[in-house]
């Protein structure tokens, strides 16, 4: 008999899609009967009341969560995320509902092992119930007490080795998409850099000291899977600067009709037979590919690398072998003056251990965002409010055209003194004997 | 409930501290055929909705079997999880970016008898537990945030319209009939968690009524300057108010004509919500992505200002989502994302074909980026 009546939560127990209320509802029963005899280290009727909260919410249009409650663990600014409600009596087991981020293994790739470790170690000292995973990326462990925070963090890190991740004004958990490890599009072991860099910066990602909050994220090539472009203040995006690969008798197989293009991703619709010029020439957007008695020519010096033809043909094209990655700086969500997309600012940077290049990028960044951002200021912000030319000074990046999609159109220059000769100081007097008033 | 030690000690928090470790090293968890074929993969190809094969230039291949999952997870869904992934995975399993499920094997016989496992499983409502799908030229899992379920400022739910939409444009995940791949995003409030704002479809949790005020509490729990430096319109300013009780408090005002309910000033003064009943709902904004495919990526642009919440399955939400995927599923040319689709016949024609009002809502307003979206040429269609 469950705690509280869940009239609406019930009406989303139906249709194809995976029901949440039906795995809590699973939860919770599990929990009343208990059959392995956890010694549950918070209220066993959790997932009751969390269905009873939620139900609530549905009820009211409205959260019943408060807002704040600073806790974490000991010596860690971020990683935990305080949470209590704001009907406490009515739902006990909910009263306080910490979360947990857990810093994701690089790829999300899991042994069961551990990820039944997990399931154990929530099943007794919290809720049960988890995102897998945040939009950030961590393992989201949703919902404990404030005496269990240290408990929890103690096993994580004595018997699995795994340490939480970040949360409040510091570098946020990288995350990378699947990259070498199964993609024959990655230009770069996205995993091995995101890996290292969650590493290297172990202290910016646990201990807040940055204007606001800092993310990385990491993709192998322009797809961008991991959508790095539109979300990170630092988007590793893997490139190449030499040739696509063709292989010469594939792109007669995709002619011929014996391979499907785009590795058959539209094979739901009759989309009629493939037409090599239609589908993969004529929507180059840099017209730099030709046909020509049953051969493919790529003029790649004019090629952008969009993607597009590897994707259509990825048995007969590879991306090139003098690979590496782009750096895009200063993506945010729309908070507070708007969403910004990342501008490039390195066009081609090798990704190969230490990646000390790469750090040095991304040190002289944060130098120049502690020095001069204010108070939740997103880089992207601080871009814009500066100039694009201060951070470009920050990073000792040359200019180029790579930078811009188009010169000013504006002539209203700031040249700076030391630009202009005899710098800016004149003698008015000197001017007026040739000039009268 | 005896408390029960992990260990620590919390007279001594310092003794035997582990910390600053990060994760696990991803090549422990790799599957034994990645870890073998890893950066040797040729190319890849869909064999069918929701299963991939990658071959290797050393002749391997491993078969991914995608399956749908609902992110918030219970630890009872995860063990099952990895009793499939005993079965028939040698104990490995990957998460997506999208919060699918991936369970790889290495040779082909191995792929319908997992198929078939996860398809026979279905929840106590008859839902499917593990829906497989998610690939190619349709619709995979959406992104979302925490709603009502976790979060302190969300103007709607997550969980629950992700439920009823994905219960909608459930064909689409289990099929690839679509011009392109077509990501759907929510997020419950404007931090956007979920970071809609370049996905082909967003679903953006809205308040659109200023904060209320907490007179009596207001300094006592809140920065007052804090609260009045948050606000990006400058709505806020400091006031002296008189309580009903004939007492004189330091607290704020709000010029509501100039606010653009953010909630930034409740994100750092608790005492100044702003959620309610009928003033919160949902916007939907459609035609971003991210890829750098055909054309560069774009923000997703707002197509319907307002839709009230409607729990628990957010018909008129869903009905508007289901009306641009059939329009767009119709009209578009192969390859082309619907961003780029509504660009091609323009937007005017993006009204008729989706059969969407525009309002005065749709247009731009906000500082400097609303100048570049008004129209300046006389190149429109009637
Ligand atoms: C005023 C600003 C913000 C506040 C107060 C805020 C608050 C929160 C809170 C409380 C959570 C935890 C939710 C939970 O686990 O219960 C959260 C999660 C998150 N926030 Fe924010 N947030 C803010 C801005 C943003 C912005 C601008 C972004 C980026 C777009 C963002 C991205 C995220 C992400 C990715 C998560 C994880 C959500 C998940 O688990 O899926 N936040 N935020
Ligand atoms: C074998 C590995 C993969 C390949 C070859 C691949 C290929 C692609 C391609 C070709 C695109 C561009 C689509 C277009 O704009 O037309 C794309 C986009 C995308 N992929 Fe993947 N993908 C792979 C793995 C994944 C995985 C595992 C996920 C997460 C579940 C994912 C998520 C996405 C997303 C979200 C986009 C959309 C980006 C946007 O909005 O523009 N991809 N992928
Ligand atoms: S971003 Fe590129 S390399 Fe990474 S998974 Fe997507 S297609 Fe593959
Ligand atoms: S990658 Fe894009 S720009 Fe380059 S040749 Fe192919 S279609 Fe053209
Ligand atoms: S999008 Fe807003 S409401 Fe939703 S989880 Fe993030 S901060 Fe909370
Ligand atoms: S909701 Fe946003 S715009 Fe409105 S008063 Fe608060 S901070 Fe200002």
């Amino acid at each position: 008999m469950a705690k509280h009546k869940t009239p609406l939560l019930d009406q989303l127990e139906t249709g194809p899609w995976p029901s949440f209320v039906t795995d809590i509802k699973r939860e919770a029963e599990s929990r009343a009967k208990n059959e392995k005899g956890v010694e549950y280290q918070i209220p066993q009727d959790v997932c009751e009341d969390i269905l009873g909260l939620l139900e609530l919410s549905f009820k009211h249009g409205r959260t019943h969560w408060k807002h704040g409650g600073i806790v974490g663990v000991f010596g860690y600014g971020g990683g935990v995320i305080g949470r209590y409600c704001d009907q406490p009596e009515m739902f006990k087991g909910v009263a306080h509902f910490h979360t947990l981020r857990v810093n994701q293994p690089a790829g999300k790739f899991y042994k069961t092992e551990f990820l039944k470790q997990l399931c154990d170690l929530w099943d007794m000292r919290g809720s049960g119930i988890t995102n897998m995973h945040g939009s950030t990326g961590d393992i989201i462990l949703l919902g404990t007490t404030t005496p269990q925070l240290e408990e929890i963090f103690y096993e994580l890190t004595h018997k699995y080795n795994q340490d939480l991740g970040g949360s409040g004004s510091n570098l946020r958990t990288p995350s990378d998409c699947i990259g070498q490890a199964r993609c024959e599009y990655a230009c770069y072991d996205t995993q091995a850099l995101c890996h290292d860099l969650t590493n290297s910066y172990q202290d910016e990602l646990h201990r807040p000291a940055f204007p606001y909050k800092f993310k990385f994220k990491l993709d192998g090539c322009p797809n961008c899977c991991v959508a790095s472009i539109a979300r990170a203040d630092m988007s590793f995006i893997g490139t190449w600067r030499d040739d696509i690969g063709i292989d010469q008798e594939a792109v007669k197989a995709y002619v011929g009709g014996e391979i499907q293009p785009n590795a058959g991703a539209h094979a739901g619709r009759d989309w009629g037979p493939f037409d090599i010029k239609k589908e993969v020439i004529n929507l180059c957007p840099t017209e730099c590919m030709k046909y020509k008695d049953g051969k493919l020519f790529i003029n790649n010096k004019e090629c952008t690398r969009c993607m597009h033809c590897i994707n259509v043909m990825p048995r007969a094209l590879r991306i090139g072998n003098d690979r590496g990655l782009s750096i895009l700086v200063g993506a945010k969500a729309p908070i507070l003056d708007g969403a910004q997309m990342g501008s490039l600012l390195v066009p081609f940077i090798k990704a190969e251990e230490p990646y000390d290049e790469i750090k040095e990028v991304i040190e002289k960044i944060w130098d120049w965002w502690m020095e001069e951002g204010k108070n939740r200021e997103r880089l992207g912000e601080l871009i814009k409010r500066q100039g694009f030319q201060k951070l470009l000074e920050a990073t000792e990046i040359k200019p180029m055209p790579q930078h811009v999609q188009e010169p000013r159109s504006n002539p209203y220059i700031f040249w700076k003194e030391e630009e202009v000769e005899g710098g800016f100081k004149r003698d008015v007097n000197e001017f007026r004997k040739h000039h009268q008033r | 409930m005896a408390f029960i030690s992990s260990g620590y000690d919390p007279k001594q928090p310092m003794k035997d501290r582990i910390t600053d470790i990060g994760p696990r090293h991803f090549e422990e968890f790799y599957p034994p055929v990645i870890k073998k074929n890893k950066g040797k993969w040729l190319y890849h190809e869909i064999l069918e909705p929701g299963v991939l094969v990658h071959v290797s230039e050393t002749g391997d291949k491993v078969f991914t079997v995608r399956a749908g999952g609902a992110r918030l997870m219970s630890v009872s869904h995860i063990r099952e999880i990895c009793d499939i992934a005993d079965k028939h995975c040698g104990g490995h399993v990957r998460f997506t970016t999208r919060n699918n499920i991936e369970f790889m094997v290495d040779s082909k016989d191995k792929v319908e008898p997992l198929k078939k496992d996860l398809l026979s499983r279905k929840q106590s409502g008859g839902c499917y537990k593990f829906p497989v799908g998610g690939t190619g030229a349709g619709i995979t899992n959406i992104v979302h945030t925490q709603g009502w379920l976790h979060c302190h400022t969300p103007a709607t739910d997550a969980s629950g319209p992700v439920k009823a939409a994905m219960d909608v444009l459930f064909e689409d995940f289990t099929s690839m009939r679509l011009p392109a791949h077509l990501r759907v995003s929510l997020a419950c409030c404007l931090n956007m968690c979920g970071a809609v704002h370049c996905s082909d479809i967003a679903i953006l949790g809205y308040h659109r009524k200023p904060p209320m005020l907490d007179h009596e509490y207001l300094d006592k729990m809140c920065e007052i300057p804090l609260a009045i430096a948050a606000c990006p319109t400058a709505a806020i300013k400091p006031a002296k108010v008189d309580l009903p009780d004939g007492r004189k408090v330091n607290s704020v005002a709000v010029n509501n004509s100039r606010c653009m309910f953010c909630g930034n000033c409740y994100t750092m003064c608790p005492a100044m919500p702003l959620q309610d009943d009928v003033g919160d709902g949902i916007v939907l904004m459609v035609g971003g992505k991210v890829s750098n495919r055909i054309s560069a990526p774009k923000f997703s642009k707002v197509v319907v200002a307002f839709i009230p919440n409607e729990p628990p399955r957010w018909p008129k939400t869903t009905e508007a989502i289901k009306q641009i995927v059939e329009a767009y599923a119709k009209d578009a040319r192969k390859y082309e994302r619907l961003g780029e689709w509504a660009e091609r016949i323009g937007w005017e024609r993006f009204f008729d074909k989706c059969e969407l009002e525009f309002t005065h809502h749709l247009i731009d307003d906000f500082r400097d980026p609303a100048y570049f979206t008004w129209r300046q040429t006389t190149n429109f269609k009637f």
